[in-house]
Parts: C-alpha cells; structure tokens; sequence
C-alpha cells in the first residue's frame, strides 16, 4: 500500500529560445492508499506530464512528488507505468515481454518463466507466449502491457490512456478486467484519460483539469459508485449519469477553451 | 516505409498473388536465356576473332582455367588467406564500430566533439591508405585487416550510432519503469536496437570486408586471390584474371546467401521478416 502526493507541482518546458511553455502549475493531488483516481483533461492540459512527475521520468520544475509522504528522489521504483503508446520491446516474444521485470529483479529462468506463463493466461492470452509483439492485434498488445507492468506488483500504477487507442468494445471488455484484476489488490491508482465516461466509470475520485497551457485543477470530484462495478452496465444507472453531469458541466467550459484557444493558433502547441 | 508494399500479398486477395507464383519462373528461365546468350557471344566472338582473345580471353577457357584450379588445389590456399583477412576485418571492424558507436551515441558531449573529425576520415578515399598500410603492417595479412577495418568500420559505426539513437524512447522509459538499470538497457533495448540495424547492413559489411582484403592483396602480397590475380595480370595472362573474377564472384554469392539467411533468423521479430517468410 502507498500514497501518492503531488503538492504544489509546476512544470515547464523551455523553448528553443529560451521562452517557457508551463505546461501545469501549482498542481495538488492526492491518491490514498488503495483508491482509484483519475485525472480527466482536454487535450494537451499536460495530464501525460504529471504522470510523468509521479513516475519520477521528469522532475517537477517546483513542487514535490511524495510517496508515503517521502519525496520522491530518482525514479519512483514503486511504481508500474502502462504508457500509451506501446512500451513492448518488438524482438521479445511475449512470455520474455512480460517476464521482463522479473529477469531485471535477477528471478531465476524457471521460477520467471512460470509467473509469467501465470500472467499470459490471467490476461487471457494463452498459447499466445511465443509471438512477437507484431504479430498480435491492438488489445493483445495492450494486454501483454498489462501483464508485462503487474507481473511486478508495484505498490502504485500509473496509467496513461491505457486503452485509448482500441476500439470501443475491446476498450469496455479491457476496462472491465482491469477492474477485475485491480479489485482487492490495495493498489494506489492514478489514471490519465481524455474520456469522461472512462473515469468515472473506473475512479472513487476524478480530478478535472483545465485547458492548457499553465493547467490548474479546476475540481475534485468524488465518485459514489458502489463496488464491485459491472462496467458493461454502469453508464445506465442514475449515480453514474448524476456524476456525469455535474463533471461534464466543468469539462465542457474547459474543452471549448481549450478548442478555442488551439483554433486561434493552429501552429501552436 | 517498406512495410507497406510487403504486406500487401498478405492483405489483398488471389489475383496479385497469383501471377507472383507464376513470374519467377519466368524470370529465372529469362535470366538463363540472357546467360547463354551473352557467353554464347563471347564464345563465338573469340572464335571467329571479332574479339580478341588476348584482351578478352574466352568463357571456355576461363572455365578451364577454373578447374584446374580446383583440382591441383592450389585455388584453396589463396581463397582461405583472403577469407582470413575478410572475416578478421570485418569481425574487428564491427566490434569496433559497434563499441564506439554505443559511445558516442550515448556520451552525447563526446559525438558533437568528435562530429568533424569522423566526417573527415569517412570522407577520404580508403585506397589512398593501402600503400600506407602496406609500410605500417607489412606484406602480411595484416594490412589487408587494417585496411578492410577502415571500410567496415565505418558502415557499423554509423549504423549502430544511428540504431541508438533511433530507439523509441517509451521502450526506454518502460524499460526503466519496470526495473532496469543502465547496463540492462544496454543489453535489453540499446544493443537489440543496434543489431537491428547492423544486420541489415551486414551483407554490405561482408562484401565490404572482402573489397578491402583483395584490394589489399592486389597492391602487394604474396598470396590470396587479389595476389593472384596481380599476377596473372603482370604476365598478361587475361584468362586467369578473370577466372579469379569468377571465384571471388562465386565465393561472394554464397557468403551472400547465407548471411541472409542468417539476418532472416535473427530478425524474425520484424514485421518485414513475417512477410518475406510467408511469401517465400
């Protein structure tokens, strides 16, 4: 079990001419031990930025990344990170993809090849072990991912659009055994997405941001679902719908400015 | 890039695929056909006297001239030489290459520092250093190594420098996340990256190798199939100048055949590798 802080983060990036871009400022989020959260955003709000605060990849340019309340200093080695663009290695089959972790830790041939072999088939990719990443379709793919980054057991993981880029059946199913696989571990979460329904749907809490660039949170928003959650027909019920629209109320101002703003300069960021 | 008309076999239905299965027949028998025709030319041209013998000797001849050869035996000895130093320039050069190129690629300081001055001595003209090769190390194999080093070095290093430094940096990143340290990058993402690219430049290497050691022999040896063609041509013997022609050609093909089947192997995990496997 952790906790994960973000207090007080501003991040910026700097121009070839010296100007700064601050792509977040003065960001406080919290994740408790074991809960789900999710940080919702328009596009380029500099969500993907702050996952890569909380996985110590980039250091905030002011503010702390605590971890049980320890700044974070390095990478942070209790965290599992599912990115959104393939993280897999393409000359590894998949039982060496998700036996990677493992085999870093120095965990003997044998007792690697077993847990992974374990993993292939929780993420339902049995028989699958000896293709190469090419060879399977999107949401394979994204389950090798899966397995390859739980196969650890991190204390916390971080996602970044995890299944954006599948289509929407195979994003509910992916969604669902995520759940599945999630529920009763007391793993701390923090999740990235673009799509509203996604993180309520997932979240106990959900943290809207603003538009960029300079994003601040514009609201935390508790998710009173109860669990365990049947994903395939949670959008139906009158919680998730109330939810909804109370977030997408605040969303909806932030997205048109955002579009505003990127219509106003098309050659901008 | 290149993904794209390869998979296409595998994508679009019966008609392309069909008349694939029938053109490399055609094509080989084409290809046989320009053989004898052009050997047959050549033949009756010597006979005849169009051409002139002397200059241009005759297939005939120059396939005599290869099989004796084969049977005194004499061929092997030169052959093996040139191959040692082939396969020594190009072992130490790729090792090298590979080496400083992991260097460079990662100790960027070090590249930019460097940057002019590998451009320099990639930009010379690597005949220009046989002669000073042969002062330095000698009549022996070594200076054909060296001088094949120069050439093979080169292709290996860019290559690997540009493997490194073409590496998704999310696999490096997720590498990390799940635990790496830097020599587990190295072996995990850097070096498979690399290798990658240094196999698909392997055929070139090799040929590469080979220029280098003939080359070499041909400026002054006492031994190998450069040598031996130098002196064929000091006594105007054109006949067995280019029946060492035809053995290195020969030699060259099957090394070439089986570097590709080797580069297929280890490349299996690319996705032109499947489409070449299963149009094959």
């Amino acid at each position: 079990m952790a906790e994960v802080s973000l207090a007080g983060i501003t991040i910026s990036y700097w121009g070839p001419d010296g100007s700064e871009y601050p792509a977040v400022r003065d960001i406080d989020l919290h994740v408790p031990a074991g809960r789900f959260v999710s940080v919702v955003g328009p596009t380029g709000c500099g969500k993907s930025t702050l996952l890569n605060a909380a996985a110590g990849l980039l250091t905030p340019t002011s503010g702390e990344v605590r971890i049980d309340g320890v700044p974070l200093r390095g990478l942070n080695e209790r965290a599992g990170y599912l990115f959104q663009q393939d993280g897999l290695l393409p000359w590894k089959t998949v039982l060496d993809n998700v036996a990677l972790g493992l085999q870093l830790r120095g965990v003997p041939l044998a007792e690697r090849t077993e847990s992974a072999g374990e993993w292939i088939r929780r993420v339902g990719l049995a028989g699958f072990e000896r293709s190469y990443p090419h060879q399977l379709s999107g949401g394979m793919r994204r389950r090798t991912s899966v397995a390859q980054t739980w196969i650890v057991d991190p204390d916390i993981l971080l996602m970044d659009e995890p299944f954006g880029a599948l289509d929407v059946q195979t994003r509910q199913i992916m969604e669902n055994e995520l759940l599945a696989l999630w529920t009763g571990t007391g793993k701390s979460v923090l999740f990235v997405t673009h799509d509203l329904d996604e993180a309520i749907a997932l979240s106990d809490e959900v943290v809207l941001l603003s538009a960029g660039p300079a994003s601040r949170v514009v609201g935390h928003y508790p998710v009173d679902l109860p669990r365990p959650r049947d994903l395939l027909s949670i959008r139906t019920q009158p919680a998730f719908t109330e939810t909804y629209t109370r977030i997408w109320s605040d969303l909806r101002t932030e997205v048109m400015t955002s579009y505003e703003r990127s219509t106003a300069h098309p050659t901008g960021h | 890039m290149s993904v794209q008309p390869r998979t296409q076999p595998d994508t679009e239905p019966a008609a392309p695929r069909r008349r694939s299965s029938r053109r490399p027949l055609l094509v080989r028998l084409v290809q046989l056909v320009l053989a004898v025709v052009l050997l047959g030319a050549w033949e009756l041209g010597a006979a005849t006297g169009v051409v002139d013998p002397f200059f241009f000797s005759r297939p005939s001849a120059i396939v005599g001239q290869v099989g004796a050869w084969v049977v005194d035996g004499g061929i092997f000895r030169h052959l093996w030489v040139t191959l040692v130093e082939a396969m020594l320039a190009l072992l130490i050069g790729s090792v090298a290459g590979l080496g400083v190129g992991f260097l460079l690629a990662r100790v960027r300081v070090l590249a930019e520092v460097l940057d002019p001055y590998i451009k320099v001595a990639n930009s010379l003209p690597r005949v220009v250093l046989a002669p000073i090769f042969l002062l330095w190390f000698g009549l022996g194999i070594w200076s054909k190594v060296a001088f094949g080093f120069t050439l093979v070095f080169f292709i290996v290093f860019f290559n690997t420098y540009q493997g490194i430094r073409e590496v998704n940096q999310v696999l490096v990143d997720n590498t990390r996340m799940l635990g790496a340290k830097e020599g587990q990058l190295l072996r995990h993402v850097f070096l498979p990256s690399a290798l990658s690219w240094i196999f698909s430049s392997l055929h070139v290497s090799v040929g590469f190798a080979i220029v280098g050691a003939v080359v070499g022999e041909y400026l002054g040896a006492s031994e190998g199939i450069g040598f031996l063609i130098s002196q064929a041509e000091g006594v105007f013997d054109t006949t067995a100048v280019f029946a060492g022609m035809v053995v290195l050609s020969v030699v060259v093909l099957l090394i070439d055949v089986v570097v590709h089947r080797g580069e297929r192997y280890l490349l299996r995990w690319r996705p032109t590798g499947r489409a070449d496997t299963g149009a094959n």
